[in-house]
């Protein structure tokens, strides 16, 4: 054994020395290069999570990946694009798992997810140290795009996102609810998740900031079927407006059972893009008319012709509200990837990390299914118009989706 | 002699049941573009028929020694025949309702798997019918092969298929030491050459044809019967379990450490846990709590974000050294606080009261109510990870002092922890403390009646078992550098519990081959997606049914399974040891 | 000999009979002084604290169906089936889409009588076809191995149906059509009582009545209470065991589906594979809370958890002034399990099991 090893790193040397060496195009990038011979998939992966309570979100970002990818025949600049997966759960240590795996994987490019911050921020370091990209389509925590670290942001070169910040979101529906609608009392009900927990907590800062009055604040856990309780302890607090941005199943019965809360049958509801989602008001029922959304603003014939490939290719209605941002992510990756990458005689493609980086960086004013997408600095590129606020109508109880868009932030206030 | 049919044709059916389970969950379909052999076999392929060909192999147990090859046959394509007939009623069913409606992944494209991509119904049921009554036969015939070169064609398939399956690992270890090209010899993506697959299943089947003949003559030569010369061999093997032990994370490489690191920690938790359930027969279904508290005060205390300790007080003196005995204190408080009002509780009262303390702390992290302090929903960020001041290890790591950041480092952290988990555990096993507990496990009462303190000897047990979870905890957050409450759910204690019963209770091996096969385990299936945990769970039974007493029981615990499975077979010791009673009351 | 051993487990068990003595105390007054800051402020009604009482009853109820299944099965074989969070889901899981069918063809809203029964039915047959199944395969062979085995396989079990039930039927969320014959209220002084929620609370309590009856009065019911007091006993006097331990799955099973069902109708939504994790591990809580193995034990503890649940975080918690009360309403019924056990080891009503293992 002892004579093994140094055989095994003199092995390993020699192994990196003709690897570089094997490289027939030159390779000027940073942060290194991926060369993809001639015969060779590009391949981009996913982190995603595939399986426990949460594997809805996977299941419905993953059929937004394959369908981006399928749009393309599944070949970009003449070669295959090989999809490689990792279930990141929605937990930080399977986020750390997933990405040391895929980040093994140096023909990768870059990633798509994952769909829980907690997964992003212990995959994020893993991702950017290998040179790759991560888009996440449904990652709202405002620190993953946040630089500065002295105020808690996690942000590294090479992360960005479709989904909406927090910050975003969250302001945009203060001001829907105070600016438009003229409701002065509010109450706000999370799960637990980062997610919830962040959206409410931005939405009630700044509808304190614009003048209203926050009157209560509370939280439900993941599994609770019965809200009674925390309705009744809504009730009593009295609130004009109820700010839950939660996902399904929580959201149908927090929806659902404000009806039959005596005290909060005037109450106007309102939820975020965890909720948007087809299934939502089928399963809610009348209590979910009349009740606001935010979300990407996936309107017109782009997101119907869309919903016609899922039901063909995947089966049935999109199982949450982020499969779009998935398709735009997957969408802006594959561009980014084709129009830095440079294309050798016999075919063989090197892409240059960093460029990559600066592609996608660079994009601007991206016409995707959830409006247009022009990424900043930090990785943020679903600001400006790519939101939405939606009015559930009785149209949608049969079947009808998207719901109305009733106001955008572009529109005047 | 007549043939018994109904076992043939039930045998038949059942493969039919399993082949017809694996299409309705969609899995035949979503491996049916799965490449095991390029341009030849895809994992798909491999599941439909494997049942049927297992079934057939399986069914003609009885017949194989009738010099009667015809009814071999015979009886080989009838389990092949039976074993089509639960498809054939589900490509019907398609064909006649909208089944995808419920069924969601009875899709148009398995349907056309399954009838081989024939037009009509007709010609693809009979295909159906004709590939697995074919398949049946293929494993009646394995049967007629002669034993031995039977077990090595077998062995070289599964060498073939293994290779085949787990591609995407075994080029991730391979790729430590060869580059891509030389792998490009054997593999193309993510499937073997056709070449190659021949090449490994020569290869493999004759080394084992050439073991199973010459093997023994082998092995009794190797084996030196000397007291000298043994103990050599067995210092030597421990020097080499040693040596392996340092440079297995350049082996195997990043994502592979990274799995060794979590396999690690869960060995450690099932130390931990071993003391309270495996020693104390202390059925503890809420290990999770122990192993939050030590990941929190690592969190709180080392943590360069707002809510570390630095940034409230200005106190930047913690550090990962410092903090990590800390949190195995901490713990261990915690541990004594939370025993003390379920001392007096029994076997499953006492398991769902600490289940209970495991929520508690969940919910308790994910609070409103604390997060001032730990966060809650958002977690705490910015843990750093364990500096190694003054020291190069590896000259690799340029950075001085070496900040342990990568899996291949933290490695070694974990690893000198088990070592130092295992020392104390084997100690206490043969230790006073260690007969009391399991005099406590065995009977509680008597154990009291012959003037153990049963009380300290629980509470010592609780507390032991909760720092050993702390420290574990600890590590923990330094390893991921952010925590978050979801990472401490009852999952946490179900796995650490159910690792030390697979690999055999009490049993010290057993806990790091149970974590091995429990953590591990679903690494390796990543290959299989979102069928993992389905795998996950169905090998859980098998596992258990086929050794219930673990995968290496400790030598007393083997005992008394035999003894209540076998009264014949002789037992060394005298009957006192038959009251069989493990764990719980 | 027995009095000496008494003595001397006294002794050594004073001083943790003290900070027992403490905490009772301690937790009691944190529950009074909750109470009281709670009542003295005056937040809720006096209906609203009746209707969540109310609310909790219904809820607690399905947690008592539920809970009844694993008591069952800890009654005769003393283990815990992990797995039958999984037999509840199937069943609602399954039964959904003939829901959904009767829905379509107007059988569900134009004879409810016919229609909700046959539902509860048919769930409740699917729920016993899979409590069976897991019997034979993943129990039954390992009825000699040593306890915690049959836990492992359980624990396996429940993975292996979860993601069973997600390949068949898939990942998203399906919901109970609402029956209108369900919807309204009626009001009792000025409480307004759902009318879905009074259902619930009777069928639930038919069929645990109903339980009750085959138990006690049946001869198979006598045989079950026969094989749990000794196997070797019963199998001398001639009962089959291993159909009486089929029988006990089957009807734990069966009472878990119609729970499916029930909840279905009460609370339409969620229904998906991994709907039975978290009413299982309640169910098992309240189970160990009336003391496990015995019948009205499960459905008191049910209904007992159910109330707690409901009333808990918003009496006590927020009297305490802690925020986001219901967030922590688990830690609550968790808190009061352990109070419970600590009055009484062997859970409310635990007596009988508590004596044939003393």
């Amino acid at each position: 054994m002892k004579r093994i090893l140094p055989l095994l790193l003199i092995l390993s040397l020699f192994a990196i020395a003709t690897g570089v060496q094997g490289a027939q195009m030159e390779c000027t990038d940073e942060i290194g290069c991926v060369e993809i011979a001639p015969d060779d998939p590009i391949v981009i992966g996913y982190m995603l999570t595939l399986s426990g309570g949460t594997s809805f979100l996977g299941e419905d970002s993953l059929g937004g990946i394959e369908i981006a990818v399928s749009d393309r025949d599944s070949m970009l600049l003449d070669h295959d694009i090989e999809l490689i997966g990792e279930d990141s759960l929605c937990s930080a240590e399977g986020g750390q798992t997933a990405a040391q795996k895929l980040a093994a994987n140096d023909q990768l490019l870059g990633v798509v997810g994952t769909n829980c911050s907690s997964s992003a921020t212990a995959a994020l370091p893993i991702i950017s140290t290998a040179g790759m990209v991560m888009i996440s389509p449904s990652n709202t925590a405002p620190s993953l795009t946040n630089d500065d670290t002295a105020s808690g942001g996690v942000w590294q070169p090479g992360y960005y996102r479709t989904a909406h910040n927090d910050l975003f979101q969250g302001a945009i529906a203060a001001e829907f609810a105070f600016n438009e609608l003229g409701l002065t009392k509010l109450a706000t009900i999370h799960d637990g998740s980062p997610y919830a927990e962040g959206l409410q907590a931005v939405m009630a800062d700044t509808f304190t900031e614009l003048g209203g009055e926050v009157v209560f604040q509370g939280a439900i856990n993941v599994g609770d079927t019965d809200m009674s309780a925390i309705l009744t302890e809504v009730a009593a607090a009295g609130p004009e407006v109820i700010y839950f941005p939660v996902f399904e199943p929580e959201g149908d019965f927090i929806a659902a059972q404000t009806a039959d809360t005596p005290g909060l049958e005037d109450a106007v509801l309102m939820g975020a893009d965890g909720l948007l989602s087809d299934s939502f008001p089928e399963a809610t029922g009348e209590a979910a008319v009349g009740m606001y959304l935010s979300g990407p603003s996936v309107t017109g014939d782009e997101y119907t012709a869309f919903l016609d490939k899922w039901a063909e290719e995947i089966g049935g209605v999109p199982p949450s509200g982020y499969h779009a941002h998935a398709y735009d992510a997957t969408n802006i990756l594959l561009d980014a990837i084709e129009s830095v990458a440079e294309v050798g005689e016999d075919g063989t493609i090197v892409v240059g990390r960093q460029a990559l980086r600066d592609a996608l960086t660079a994009t601007a004013d991206y016409a995707g299914l959830t409006g247009s997408l022009t990424c900043n600095a930090t990785g943020d590129c679903a600001t400006g118009e790519a939101l939405a606020i939606f009015q559930i109508t009785e149209a949608e109880l049969e079947g009808n989706w998207p719901p109305p868009v009733v106001w955008s932030p572009g529109q005047d206030m | 002699m007549t043939t018994n049919w109904k076992p043939i044709i039930r045998m038949g059916l059942l493969a039919g049941i399993i082949t017809l389970y694996m299409a309705v969950v969609g899995m035949l379909e979503s491996f049916s573009e799965r490449e095991v052999i390029r341009d030849f076999v895809t994992l798909g392929q491999i599941m439909l028929v494997f049942a049927s060909i297992t079934a057939g192999y399986l069914a003609t147990r009885r017949l194989s020694d009738a010099q009667n090859p015809l009814r071999l046959l015979v009886s080989g394509a009838i389990v092949g025949l039976m074993s089509s007939l639960p498809l054939l009623v589900l490509v019907l069913l398609a064909s006649q309702l909208e089944l995808r409606d419920i069924l969601v992944n009875v899709t148009r494209d398995l349907i056309r798997i399954l009838t081989f991509d024939q037009e009509s119904l007709l010609t693809g049921g009979l295909m159906l019918l004709l590939v697995f009554t074919a398949a049946g036969t293929v494993g009646a015939l394995i049967r007629s092969i002669s034993p031995r070169l039977r077990q090595s064609l077998i062995f070289g398939v599964a060498w073939v298929l293994g290779i085949g399956i787990l591609s995407e690992l075994v080029q991730q270890i391979l790729q430590q030491v060869f580059d891509r090209d030389a792998l490009r010899v054997v593999f193309i993506r993510d499937a073997l050459k056709p070449e190659a697959a021949l090449a490994i299943f020569v290869i493999a089947a004759v080394l084992d044809y050439l073991w199973l003949s010459q093997g023994k003559v082998l092995r009794s030569r190797l084996t030196p019967t000397a007291p000298g010369p043994q103990r050599n061999l067995r210092y030597g093997g421990f020097a080499l379990l040693a040596l392996l032990l340092l440079v297995l994370p350049w082996l195997v490489g990043t994502a592979t450490s990274d799995v060794l690191t979590s396999v690690g920690l869960y060995i450690l938790m099932g130390l931990g846990l071993n003391i309270a359930v495996g020693l104390a027969g202390l059925l503890d279904l809420g290990y999770v709590t122990n192993f939050a508290v030590g990941a929190y005060v690592m969190g709180v205390l080392t943590s360069t974000g707002p809510l570390g300790i630095d940034a409230k007080t200005g106190l930047a003196i913690f550090n990962f050294w410092l903090v990590l005995p800390v949190s195995l204190i901490v713990a261990m408080f915690t541990g004594l606080i939370l025993a003390v009002p379920v001392l007096r509780m029994r076997g499953d009262y006492l398991a769902i009261a600490t289940l209970g303390f495991g929520e508690i702390i969940r919910l308790l992290a994910i609070s409103d109510w604390l997060k001032p302090v730990i966060g809650g929903a958002q977690g705490i960020l910015f843990i750093p990870k364990p500096e190694f001041l003054g020291v190069r290890l590896l000259p690799q790591a340029e950075i001085f002092p070496l900040i342990l950041n990568d899996p291949q480092q933290i490695y070694y952290v974990i690893l000198a922890a088990c070592l130092f988990a295992i020392f104390v555990s084997t100690r206490l096993n043969n230790s006073r403390t260690g007969r009391q507990w399991m005099a406590i496990r065995e009977d509680e009462d008597v154990a009291a009646a012959m003037g153990i303190n049963t009380a300290k000897a629980k509470l010592l047990a609780f507390t032991l078992s909760a720092a050993t979870g702390g420290l574990a905890g600890g590590i923990f957050a330094s390893k991921l550098g952010t925590i978050f409450p979801n990472s401490f759910s009852l999952l946490v204690s179900v796995n650490v519990l159910s690792l030390i019963i697979i690999g055999g209770m009490g049993s010290i091996p057993g806990i790091v081959i149970g974590a091995f096969v429990l953590i591990g385990l679903p690494e390796i299936l990543r290959e299989f997606d979102q069928f993992r945990l389905l795998l996950y769970g169905a090998l859980l039974i098998v596992m258990m049914l086929a050794r219930p007493e673990g995968l290496w029981p400790s030598a007393i615990h083997r005992r008394e399974m035999h003894q209540t499975e076998d009264d014949s077979k002789p037992i060394a010791e005298p009957p006192r040891d038959a009251t069989v009673v493990v764990a719980g009351d | 000999m027995r009095l000496v051993l008494n003595q001397r487990t006294i002794d050594e068990f004073s001083w943790v009979d003290f900070i027992i003595g403490v905490l009772r105390v301690v937790i009691i007054a944190l529950i009074i002084i909750g109470s009281w800051n709670t009542l003295a402020s005056g937040r809720f009604t006096a209906d609203q604290w009746i209707s969540l009482v109310i609310s909790g009853l219904a809820q607690g109820s399905i947690y008592a169906l539920i809970a009844l299944g694993y008591t069952l099965v800890y009654g005769i074989l003393l283990m815990i089936n992990f797995a039958h969070g999984e037999v509840f889901m199937s069943g609602a899981f399954t039964a959904v889409f003939l829901a959904e069918a009767f829905d379509r063809s107007g059988f569900l809203n134009g004879s409810p009588l016919l229609a909700v029964p046959l539902l509860i039915l048919f769930a409740a047959l699917v729920s016993m076809s899979v409590a069976i199944l897991l019997e034979r395969i993943a129990y039954r062979p390992l009825r000699n191995a040593p306890r915690l085995v049959p836990l492992i396989t359980a624990i396996g079990a429940s993975f292996f149906l979860q993601y069973t039930f997600r390949g068949l039927y898939g990942s998203g969320f399906k919901s109970y059509p609402t029956v209108d014959a369900l919807r309204g209220s009626f009001t009792v002084g000025s409480v307004t009582i759902p009318i879905s929620q009074m259902v619930v609370f009777a069928a639930a309590l038919v069929l645990m009545l109903g339980l009750y009856w085959l138990v006690e009065r049946t001869k198979l019911g006598k045989a079950m209470r026969a094989v749990s007091e000794n196997k070797e006993v019963s199998a001398l006097m001639g009962i089959d065991i291993d159909r009486i331990i089929v029988f006990t799955f089957a009807i734990g099973g069966a009472l878990a589906g119609a729970a499916g069902v029930i909840n279905g109708l009460y609370r339409p939504q969620g229904v998906n594979f991994f709907m039975g994790f978290v009413p299982g591990i309640k169910a098992f809580t309240a189970a160990v809370l009336g003391g496990i193995g015995n019948i009205p034990g499960a459905m008191l503890g049910g209904l007992f958890l159910g109330v707690i649940e409901a009333i808990g975080p918003n009496l006590v918690l927020a009297g305490l002034g802690i925020p986001g009360a219901n967030q922590l309403k688990d830690v609550i019924a968790f808190t009061m399990l352990v109070l419970v056990l600590i009055f009484r080891p062997q859970g409310i009503l635990g007596e009988r099991l508590a004596e044939k293992k003393a």
